[in-house]
């Protein structure tokens, strides 16, 4: 078992521990940990904004994590400068050298390339090796002997520079001007350029983002062989969810800055682990449910079995369903819901339709057609139903009072009857989702913020807004808010709790 | 007559008007450095080419003009290289301090040109008598000043360029394994030659051009602007018109053939996209 152990971390190239990232205080990455296996094919996949990109800078060396470690074959790359790490970088934008050709721009990283001099005897040495000894450093100087190295010749460097030319697919463009290629060309270009320096791990920053729609077809396909033919481990960043899932081993889906799931993807897309991830993988119907008892869920009114368990009694869970997992049959009463057909939209290989059924609307896809207003019937089996947690429940604030009708939280004073508490005193606010009101115009709310995410729940659209001063609300509301608006919130007092303020215990939260 | 016609021919009248208004000096001085007369605007009288002899054996002038060479030369490859540099640093700045420094070192651009004439003057008083610096005004000084006053403006030549290269570009690099040092020479400075040279020559021309400053701190240092100053105040000596035409005929043939170059190259770029 212990052997077993070690070869696991031998096979870890890449180590993430509790790495957080903030540019000027606003955290882009935050405490996020994940190990990635050699000869990985791994996908960070999620909207812009999640963090992906900056995630993959760090591990090339670009930004310094505010906090934690990154490890690469073991070694701490904290003060390890981009140019010496064992990684290379395909960009989103190519960037090749302009005033270099093909040839040049490929065998730029092999001409700054040292490699062990076996005729050559070893060098001796002496280096400052620090050692903590009860608490204080202590440096010594050390002999080492270190390897005599040489740089490519010539031809080693030409060689090598055909080969990446060849496994591209760029043979006879070695002479070419990198200005006269076109955007798929140049890719290659970059990709032959990082893999030639045979780096132990390559990072490509959606690389694919800047190709039309055939040649990124075409690319996903090569990439994919060429990692299969060369066996080295690629982390790829992007936010198009069918390139994850058709090119990785292991997709690691973010927002926010932190992780939401990290597995196959096959596993992503049948068992999503929270509904953001639903979501962004491929459509999703979502529904608020209750778990009645363990493999019994009640939503829209019925009790359905499923095959989830271990939530409380009663809690409130996302449902989820994707629309393929629906069963729809003419007529009612034959399933568990009753409805009629709103739409019907032929995809090629299906028909795509909106089903009312009580006031959810259902994403349907099937292979049979139904008319446009046939009253229909919809089958659920129960390993079609993904119950996940709800990852937030109510919206809760520390604040304090101000006066008898006035309690401030979230750098806003809003009028909600504080009875029974002194003035000063500290208190914990509650505010469920749907006691949240949000206003068009940002003067008419108590505070002003900015819409973070917007999912569709069936019957209403859940919210997440973001303050000014990073505090996150979430709204339950009829309407669906655009991404990035800016919005004022409002709060209905008579559904707000107010509860005095208890200092949590010193360990309370080390185990999150 | 009809109303289109009407606003054409008033249009090519406002052309007309402003060009002469730019021109007529210029075409003045040329004319009249052809002629004898005292001063222009007198009776042109006969046609010579005296005055552009005279501008050979005048040792003043001679003195004069390598002086302008040597201050403009010098500061504007120092500026060059300073401004150059400058822009890198600001351009790969955090975006917060990017702003306060990039309006900071434009400030001396709108800034009154006396201004900072006056201000060299008496910094150069208090180098000397105050913090007793064995420093003194002529030519090393002007030189100074005139680095200071033309590096923002390479600085406003340089910027634009690097805005317009990828921004991944250094980072490619330093992937690659290249230090900082070496990416800089070896990535970066070769996509910013181009702007590099309009930069120096922009910076030679303001060197060339600058008189307020000159006058101020060169005590005992003639310029061409200076000397062309003094000609023409003292309405004596008439060379001054042959040398401000050769001025203006060599700006003419530099403009001339940077245009030309420039054309061709943006030719070849068209060509290769």
């Amino acid at each position: 078992m212990a052997a077993n152990d070690k070869t696991n971390d031998f096979e870890k190239i890449i180590e993430l521990k509790n790495v957080s990232k903030s540019f000027d205080g606003k955290a882009v990455v935050k405490d996020l940990s994940l190990s990635i296996r050699r000869g990985q094919f791994v996908t960070l996949l999620g909207p812009s904004g999640c963090g992906k990109t900056t995630l993959l800078r760090m591990i090339a060396g670009f930004e310094t994590p505010t906090s934690g470690e990154i490890y690469i074959g073991g070694v701490p790359m904290s003060s390890i400068p981009p140019y010496k790490r064992p990684v290379n970088t395909v960009f989103q934008k190519y960037a090749l050298f302009p005033h270099l050709n093909v040839f040049k721009n490929i065998a730029f990283g092999l001409k700054l390339k040292r490699i062990a001099d076996p005729t050559k005897p070893a060098k001796e040495r002496y280096v400052t090796k620090q050692t903590v000894v009860d608490g204080k450093v202590r440096r010594e100087r050390v002999k080492v002997s270190v390897e005599a190295t040489r740089k490519l010749t010539k031809s080693e460097i030409a060689d090598k520079v055909n080969r990446a030319l060849k496994l591209v697919g760029l043979e006879d463009y070695g002479h070419r001007d990198v200005n006269s290629l076109s955007g798929g060309q140049q890719q290659r270009v970059a990709i032959a350029r990082a893999l030639v320096c045979e780096p132990k791990v390559l990072l490509l920053d959606e690389p694919l983002g800047a190709l039309d729609l055939k040649m990124r077809k075409e690319m996903q396909i090569e990439l994919k062989k060429m990692h299969e033919e060369l066996g080295i481990t690629f982390i790829f960043v992007t936010h198009d969810q069918e390139e994850a899932l058709t090119m990785s081993d292991v997709v690691v889906v973010m927002n926010d800055g932190i992780i939401q799931q990290v597995a196959q993807p096959k596993k992503i897309y049948d068992e999503p682990q929270n509904a953001f991830v639903a979501d962004f993988i491929g459509e999703s119907n979502i529904l608020t449910g209750i778990m009645e008892k363990d493999y019994t869920i009640r939503f829209l009114g019925k009790t359905l079995a499923c095959v989830d368990k271990g939530f409380e009694k009663n809690e409130r869970v996302d449902v989820i369903i994707r629309p393929e997992d629906i069963g729809i049959s003419a007529g009612p009463g034959q399933g568990h819901f009753d409805g009629e057909v709103l739409t019907v939209v032929f995809k090629g290989t299906y028909y795509e339709m909106e089903v009312k059924a009580g006031d959810y609307e259902f994403t349907v896809q099937n292979q049979v057609e139904f008319q446009k207003g046939a009253a229909v019937s919809l089958t659920i089996a129960p390993d079609s139903i993904h119950i996940m947690k709800k990852l937030i429940t109510i919206n809760k604030f520390v604040g304090y009072v101000y006066d008898e009708e006035t309690i401030c939280f979230a750098e806003g004073d809003w009028e909600i009857p504080a009875q029974g508490f002194e003035k000063g005193d500290e208190v914990v606010v509650q505010i469920p989702f749907n006691a949240v009101e949000l206003t068009d115009d940002e003067e008419d709310g108590v505070i002003g913020a900015r819409v973070a995410q917007s999912v569709y729940k069936g019957t209403y659209y859940q919210v997440q807004v973001i303050t000014d001063t990073y505090e996150d609300f979430y709204v339950d509301t009829a309407d669906e808010w655009d991404m990035d608006d800016r919005v004022g919130i409002k709060i209905d007092p008579a559904k707000v709790l107010v509860d005095a303020y208890v200092a949590p215990e010193e360990t309370a939260d080390e185990e999150k | 007559m009809k109303k289109s016609t009407m606003w054409t021919i008033a249009r090519w009248a406002i052309l007309i008007v402003v060009l002469l208004a730019i021109y007529l000096p210029l075409i003045l001085i040329m004319v009249y450095s052809f002629s004898g007369a005292r001063s222009a605007g007198d009776t042109f009288g006969e046609f010579t080419f005296s005055q552009y002899a005279n501008l050979f054996e005048d040792k003043k002038l001679l003195t004069a003009t390598k002086n302008t060479i040597v201050v403009g030369v010098v500061s504007a490859l120092i500026a060059t290289l300073l401004g150059t540099t400058a822009a890198v640093g600001i351009h790969y700045m955090r975006r917060r301090w990017q702003t306060a420094v990039d309006t900071a070192s434009q400030i001396t651009v709108v800034n009154a040109e006396i201004v900072t004439a006056m201000g060299f003057f008496l910094l150069m008083l208090f180098l000397r008598d105050t913090v007793k610096l064995p420093v003194n005004f002529g030519l090393g000084w002007l030189i100074v000043a005139h680095t200071v006053i033309t590096t923002p403006y390479v600085i406003l030549t340089v910027s634009p360029r690097l805005k317009q290269l990828n921004p991944n570009l250094l980072e490619a690099s330093m992937d690659l394994g290249a230090g900082a040092i070496r990416s800089l020479i070896t990535v970066l400075l070769p996509q910013l030659a181009g702007a590099m040279v309009s930069g120096f020559a922009l910076a030679f021309t303001l060197s060339l051009d600058d008189f307020v400053v000159t006058n101020i701190n060169g005590t005992g240092v003639d310029t061409i602007s200076t000397i062309v100053y003094d000609g023409l105040r003292n309405k004596l000596n008439p060379d001054i018109r042959a040398l401000s035409t050769i001025i203006f005929v060599l700006v003419l043939g530099v403009l001339i053939v940077g245009n030309i170059i420039k054309n061709k190259r943006l030719q070849n770029e068209a060509r290769k996209k």
